[in-house]
């Protein structure tokens, strides 16, 4: 800080010297100067290059959950095949076989060879029987047609074509082997099995521990829009209505000065701790379902309010005072004045200070943690609107980390997929609130 | 829902009121809205005002009040012999709930009827198996003195809900006859409505107050019941963190706080001199395209949520580190999750925070301190060294303890990032944890919600909290005052 | 090229300390000044008046480039001390403004002790060997600044601490520490009380034995009390500018007898 105090003096003669040429201190000076100019550019490089290195990482890993493979084949079944295998003790087992003939035609017809070994197939597509049983059972009108399947491989072979599992570090079992692999290959490049879009991680609920690419977001994704739901129509009003009393009518006395350190202390509590209160209060007292979004909505409605109001308050402040002397110059009580004019004028201020209250609120996740909106009750989509609120569900955060804290790997990939998700609604409603600043912002 | 409905019956009682109202009010103007006090809508808002707050006010209260009654109704029932066997009247007392609301159920499904729900005895019928049949799982045999105090506690509470929703009916249309009995001409109907309304708005700014209350009841209450079973010296001033769910658990803060301030500790390293010199750059060397890019580039990750952040320390940063100082490595690292990966992706997230804030901070020091430095010949590194930040140096501390608030109460990066075992360490490398991934992993686990294991869960959340309200209050109160100093 | 400044020297006069020629400034789009010829001499108080808006404070920053810190702010023209162009590429402004010190409007001590305020220059211009020539320094540029006595007992007092004329003249005292040779002045009296701004006014015309002084003020009579030499700006237009005498009581152009006479302004 003090470099230059040790400087002799008279260097290169400040006086008489020439403005032209820069004495010995001055170069030694632009050269501090550069150098601190240096450091501050390499500090935003470095948070740039943690940006896109984080970017990197979530479309890298993430993309890959959004495909699956699967064993597309074009089949028949006639009706006499169909009460045939309905007349049979093991049905799957009979459709199972139907199918393995099939695509052994499928693969001669493509020059194939060789033929198939049926337990192969089966280890290669998981429950083809089942499923085509399921579809025949619904869909009787359809025997007899051409119909074509789409069926997924099993989390096996996922993991193969993701490189986790390779011929070298698979222990050959009834599950898998490494000759499998070869057969994979083989289909693939016979265009049988080929990468789809994945649906279901996108419509689904979560899977078990042990079928990774079964899992979907779809219902824990519900259960993030209830919430929102809950925070929106609960903290919009209570936040408005606050800022509205705090700026324009509250009198400066100790109430209202115990208020605004709690709205400020409130905004800087940890999330965690709106979490015990959720527990604590919504749960153990109030006896409220637990797991239910109605509980994490009015956690979070806590959690965001602070951010609402002081947004709030922000745009009401940013009303010229001459708006509200001019309509109590006409007559209008302060509660007209405030409610006719300062409101709508501040409205779009609020609305994006409310936008960017909710999405911090959807990206929460540790408060959804302790009171029970854990990823695996995420099961089933809520039976009708209302059991939407009080039914067990999770929130997308809370689905992300229960895949990030399984042990497969292969949730690992489901995890930044979700997270491919969260981030696209967080950037929809980051894009929203700055059209809104952007279009109707006022400057006075 | 009966709670429902009532609400919906007292709303639409509610708008019927406001029509009544208003056209009370104009016929004893004779039509002439000109002579009334007020506009007519207010006399309309005054009724359907008078209708709904008193109604739900007292249903509110009759909701929280009336299951505190009925429990006490109840327990009284409980013969002791129930309760002697190692459990307490609480623990039976959920049992009894459980029971009532499996009832409920079975009646709504229609597995039993209203008076079977009443009559049933453990005695005749295996009530444990039928209730299983609706989908109400009970952990074991419905004890009789149970099922006689579930029937007694179903039977009080619809009594109860039955006087509640003829109460709140009352009230709902006393409220609206009173004020319709008041619309007249001459009633100032706005100053009561505007009256009212202010109560309201004080009641949403008290909100604020009522959270920061509910916080701290349900931290000390459970925190004391905490030290009631756990002695508080122990908790104090053990070193060692071991909870083992059957009992016999250590539970000393030390390793904790130690894995919490180690982290934090990295993370303000990562984050204050990058985030310092970022808002140096950025408010006095920046030229405006630069500024318009960065400055959104940096904000956007403090938009991102902890938990992606969370991902990125267990899945991209931990097995980095892993590869330099890992054992392929240096050979200092044994795990991806460590405390070291933890602090350096807090660092990350905090680097807008401390960024930000400290450029709003150096932007608050006024332009004439600027001018005098460079009126002197000083240059741009000079001035902002040797005049803007020591001007700006309360203001910088205190962002600085919002951002360590901040690296303290965060969860979701040390649950992922930083491993889960409670050590005292030097080491950077080594997996540690911290109290907001205890406070987590506490009350998620299977531990029964009565034993210590779970409830210090609370004690820890308690410490978090005046932790982290006390560096708020000191960091807040350092910045108002240093933005008093230049307004 | 412009002549150069020697050659237009008259006899009497001293010698010519700064020179500007065809000097524009533009804020964006805004013409702020235009063609402004002025030779402002050594050892001698130059008063620019004008009423507000008219240029006469952005052609001060010119001066010694402090228009280089507002991005906006394009110069063109020439402007030359002791005959070297300031505006030239190959000119530091550090090394320029230490030859060219400033006093602000408003006093503007920076929020450090009386020392550190006035021995700041020195430090980052490396004028001291050691801490005695600094406080060696740091006295005589008191004592130049005429507040030595006053605050002598307390230099580790905060400057911020003292009264507005007290804070002005630290200013000043931090601006000639520096040991520049011109000094300019932006309207430095103007947030003082009438005692403070005498004191002012005094010391401004002690510091005309060593230093070539500018001052901006919008106070006819102040101009009048300090200066030998006034510049009447107008518009953005140097008007007239002549023996300060001859200013207020001879004025040549219209424009400058409407100002003094206070039709306008």
């Amino acid at each position: 800080m003090t470099d230059a105090t040790a400087q002799t003096p008279g260097e290169g003669s400040r006086h008489g010297g020439s403005l032209l040429a820069q004495d010995k201190l001055t170069k030694k000076r632009n050269a501090a100067e550069t150098r601190f100019k240096a450091y501050g550019m390499i500090a935003i490089i470095i948070g740039l290059f943690f940006l896109v290195m984080l970017a990197v990482s979530i479309l890298r890993s993430g993309i890959p959950a959004f495909t699956t493979y699967a064993v597309t084949l074009e089949m028949s079944v006639s009706e006499e095949e169909y009460a045939e295998a309905e007349s049979q003790l093991l049905k799957t087992a009979a459709y199972t076989d139907l199918f393995t003939r099939n695509l052994e035609q499928a693969l001669l017809e493509r020059g194939m060879t060789e033929g198939v070994d049926q337990e192969a197939i089966e280890r290669i597509v998981g429950k083809v029987g089942s499923d085509i049983r399921e579809f025949y059972r619904s869909n009787e009108d359809q025997l007899g047609q051409p119909v074509e399947f789409q069926l997924s491989v099993s989390s096996r072979v996922e993991g193969y074509f993701a490189g986790r599992l390779t011929r070298d570090n698979i222990s050959e079992s009834r599950f898998i082997t490494a000759a499998d692999f070869d057969l994979v290959d083989q289909l693939e490049e016979l265009g049988i099995i080929s990468s789809i879009f994945d649906w279901n991680f996108i419509t689904g609920a979560d899977s078990g521990v042990d079928n990774p690419g079964g899992a979907g977001i779809g219902v824990s994704l519900v259960g993030s829009l209830v919430m929102m739901i809950v925070v929106l129509v609960l903290s919009l009003p209570i936040g408005v209505a606050a800022s509205i009393y705090l700026e324009e009518f509250a009198p400066k006395n100790r109430f209202t000065d115990l208020i605004e350190v709690n709205i400020s202390n409130l905004a800087a509590v940890p999330s965690i701790v709106f979490g015990i209160l959720g527990l604590a209060v919504f749960i153990q007292f109030a006896h409220l379902p637990q797991s239910a979004p109605l509980v994490g909505g009015l956690v979070l409605t806590l959690m965001t309010l602070p951010t609402i109001i002081i947004s709030t308050r922000a745009s009401l402040k940013a009303v010229p005072p001459s708006i509200r002397d001019a309509a109590l110059g006409v007559g209008a009580s302060k509660m007209q004045s405030v409610f006719h004019h300062v409101l709508p004028l501040a409205m779009p201020g609020i609305l994006t200070g409310t936008i960017i209250g909710l999405a911090q609120a959807l990206g929460e996740t540790a408060p959804l943690l302790l009171i029970g909106m854990v990823g695996f009750v995420a099961r089933e989509y809520p039976n009708g609107l209302l059991d939407g609120f009080t039914e067990a569900n999770s929130a997308m955060p809370a689905q992300i980390y229960t895949w990030a804290s399984r042990s497969d790997a292969a949730f690992y990939e489901k995890a930044w997929g979700g997270i491919i998700i969260l981030l696209l609604f967080l950037l929809t409603m980051n894009i929203i609130a700055i059209i809104l600043r952007r279009r109707f912002e006022r400057r006075w | 829902m009966p709670v429902l409905w009532l609400f919906l019956i007292v709303v639409a009682l509610a708008t019927v009121g406001y029509i009544v109202g208003r056209s009370r009010a104009l016929s004893s103007a004779d039509g002439d809205n000109r002579l009334l006090h007020s506009l007519p809508s207010y006399y309309g808002s005054n009724v359907a005002l008078m209708t709904v707050v008193p109604a739900m006010g007292v249903l509110m209260l009759w909701l929280i009040i009336q299951p505190f009654i009925v429990e006490g109704r109840v327990s009284g029932t409980i013969p002791d012999s129930v309760i002697a066997d190692g459990s307490s009247l609480s623990l039976v007392m959920s049992d009894v709930r459980r029971v009532a609301e499996g009832l409920d159920v079975a009646v709504a499904e229609g597995a039993l009827t209203r008076d079977e729900a009443a009559s049933i005895r453990t005695e005749f019928t295996d009530v444990r198996e039928r209730l299983g049949n609706v989908g109400v799982a009970l952990g074991s045999d419905v004890r009789p003195e149970v099922l006689r105090a579930a029937q007694i506690y179903r039977s009080l509470s619809s009594t109860g809900n039955l006087i509640m929703t003829a109460v709140v009916l009352l009230v709902a249309v006393g409220g609206f006859y009173y004020a319709w009995n008041q619309t007249h001409k001459d009633f100032r109907a706005r100053n009561v409505v505007e009256a009212g309304i202010r109560v309201l708005l004080v009641g949403a700014a008290s909100i604020a107050i009522l959270t920061t209350i509910g916080i701290v009841l349900s931290l000390i209450f459970n925190t004391i019941e905490f030290f009631r079973i756990y002695p508080a010296s122990e908790f104090f001033g053990s070193l060692t963190w071991s909870p083992s769910f059957g009992g016999g658990s250590e539970l000393g803060i030390w390793p904790l706080l130690w894995g919490t301030f180690y982290i934090s500790l990295i993370a303000l390293l990562v984050s204050v001199p990058i985030g310092l010199f970022a808002a140096v750059y950025l408010s006095e060397y920046a030229s405006k395209p630069v500024r318009a890019f960065a400055k959104p580039m940096l904000e956007v990750l403090a938009g991102i949520p902890t938990i992606v952040y969370g991902l990125f320390a267990l899945l991209t940063v931990g097995p980095l580190l892993l590869q330099v100082f890992g054992d392929d490595g240096l050979g200092w690292m044994q795990a991806g999750t460590a405390v070291m990966t933890a602090g350096l992706v807090m660092g990350i997230m905090l680097i807008p925070f401390v960024s930000s804030l400290s450029d709003d901070i150096i932007n608050a020091v006024p332009q004439a301190m600027r001018d005098g430095s460079y009126g002197l010949g000083a240059t741009k590194s000079e001035t902002i060294k040797q005049v803007i930040l020591p001007a700006a140096l309360p203001g910088i501390v205190g962002a600085i303890l919002l951002a360590a608030s901040r690296a303290i109460g965060e969860t979701m990066i040390v649950v992922l990032g930083a491993g889960a075992a409670a050590r005292l360490s030097l080491n950077p490398f080594d997996a540690m944890t911290t109290v907001t991934a205890k406070i987590v992993s506490q009350l998620t686990g299977d531990a029964d919600f009565a034993s210590p294991e779970a409830l210090v869960a609370f004690a820890l959340g308690m410490t978090l909290f005046i932790i982290t309200l006390g560096l708020n209050v000191f960091a807040l109160y350092i910045v108002r005052k240093y933005r008093e100093q230049y307004e | 090229m412009y002549d150069a400044p020697h050659t237009e020297r008259d006899v009497d006069q001293k010698e010519t300390k700064i020179a500007a020629r065809n000097v524009q400034v533009f804020y964006g789009d805004t013409h702020a000044i235009k063609d402004v010829d002025v030779d402002i001499e050594d050892r001698t108080v130059t008063a620019f008046i004008g009423p507000s808006g008219c240029g006469k404070s952005t052609f001060l920053r010119c001066l010694n480039r402090m228009n280089d810190t507002i991005d906006v702010c394009r110069v063109e023209g020439e402007i030359t001390l002791d005959g070297e162009n300031i505006y030239d590429r190959k000119v530091d402004p550090v090394q320029l403004r230490a030859k060219v010190g400033m006093v602000f409007q408003k006093p503007n001590p920076f929020p450090k002790s009386i020392y550190d305020n006035v021995a700041y220059g020195p430090r980052i211009h490396g004028m001291a060997k050691n801490k005695a020539e600094l406080d060696e320094i740091v006295e005589k540029s008191l004592r130049r600044g005429a507040i030595w006595d006053e605050v002598k007992d307390r230099l580790d007092a905060p400057g911020t601490g003292l009264s507005g004329g007290q804070q002005q003249r630290l200013c000043i005292a931090r601006a000639v520490a520096t040991e520049p040779e011109v000094l300019l002045m932006d309207e430095p009296c103007s947030a003082l009380d009438p005692i403070a701004t005498s004191q002012v006014e005094e010391l401004i015309d002690e510091l005309r034995t060593t230093y070539s002084v500018v001052i901006v003020t919008h106070s006819m009579q102040q101009a009048a009390r300090v200066s030998q030499k006034t510049a009447f700006f107008h518009l953005g237009n140097l008007v007239e500018y002549g023996e300060t005498g001859q200013i207020f009581t001879k004025p040549q152009d219209p424009r400058t007898e409407s100002y003094i006479t206070g039709r306008i302004g």
